[in-house]
């Protein structure tokens, strides 16, 4: 099955990524960008078809590793 | 002093750390590959060296603060065995939760390598006890993630409880915009965990020990652990 974790940067915590790509943006042209975030993205390849194990698995890598909850969001999503 | 300096993959300042621990100290420390689950017998002081371990993937130190010796290092901080975490050290410290809050992308954005001032807080502890309390120290600075931050309640609480032990300061040990040159909160350089025996911090002490590098300032730090070590034998 095929599963996505996407990580995001928690709402407050500063993103001085974020900003420089917004400020690229801005430099070529591109107008209506009222702010980026950066985050990532995980695409993970799981063994078996049980949804609900895959989903167990997914939250288990994205908390132990994948995310640093401190500042970081997750979301998991299996796709099929 | 019987000091054992942690080996990872892409760590690149453990031999000028186990450089300084053996001048200042005379003893050897030992070196520590991250595959091992025990320090070894009798260690007084656990190191966690700078670099770039496993590349900087993912998020800097996170996956080495995963590592088996990671445990082993939990469960000697846990008995208030002594543990100095420098630069990338000291993010691997903030990823295994051996200290709060997080390293980021420095505000500017670039990799910074410099010498930078640090105004030490306290001299009241086994950490800063080669100081003065105000003293203004010159050590060398390189990392491009070094932008501390934590919650406002993380926050107040090190402040609240005197737990920041270096901060970015200017020369005259004047806090400064210009000279928290990372963006740091409260242009915080180095903190310790709860138990005062846990210390992080993002520049290196360790390269300011010999007089022919210039400069000495990072003496006390390893003079000050000695000392504090062989007053407690």
């Amino acid at each position: 099955m095929k599963a996505r974790v996407t990580v995001t940067l928690k709402t407050g915590v500063l993103d001085p990524q974020g900003k420089a790509i917004e400020g690229a943006l801005r430099s070529l042209g591109v107008t209506g960008v009222a702010s980026v975030r950066q985050g990532k993205v995980f695409d993970i390849e799981i063994e078996g078809s049980d949804k609900a194990k895959a989903e167990a698995a997914l939250k288990a890598a994205a908390d132990k590793l994948l995310a640093n909850t401190v500042i970081e969001n997750y979301r998991v999503e299996v796709l099929g | 002093m019987k000091s054992a300096v942690l080996v990872f993959p892409g760590i690149n300042r453990e031999r000028d750390m186990a450089r300084t621990l053996k001048i200042i100290s005379g003893q050897e420390p030992a070196m520590v590959w991250h595959t091992e689950t025990e320090l070894p017998k009798g260690t007084d002081l656990a190191v966690i060296p700078g670099g770039f371990s496993y590349g900087d993937y993912l998020r800097c130190g996170a996956i080495a603060a995963r590592s088996p010796v990671m445990d082993a290092v939990r469960s000697f901080a846990a008995k208030g065995g002594l543990v100095l975490a420098v630069c990338n050290g000291f993010q691997i410290a903030c990823e295994a939760g051996l200290l709060p809050g997080v390293l980021m992308r420095n505000a500017r954005l670039k990799f910074i390598c410099r010498d930078v001032y640090l105004r030490v807080e306290r001299s009241d502890t086994p950490f800063t006890r080669g100081y003065n309390a105000g003293q203004v120290i010159r050590v060398p600075s390189a990392h491009g993630e070094g932008n501390y931050i934590a919650d406002v309640e993380t926050i107040a609480r090190l402040e609240g409880e005197g737990r920041v032990l270096f901060r970015y300061s200017a020369p005259d040990g004047k806090l400064n915009a210009d000279f928290n040159f990372n963006g740091a909160t409260n242009a915080i350089a180095g903190i310790v965990n709860d138990k005062g025996n846990v210390l992080g911090m993002m520049p290196h002490p360790e390269n300011h020990v010999e007089a022919a590098i210039g400069c000495t300032d990072g003496r006390g730090l390893f003079a000050g652990l000695a000392d504090h070590l062989a007053r407690a034998a």
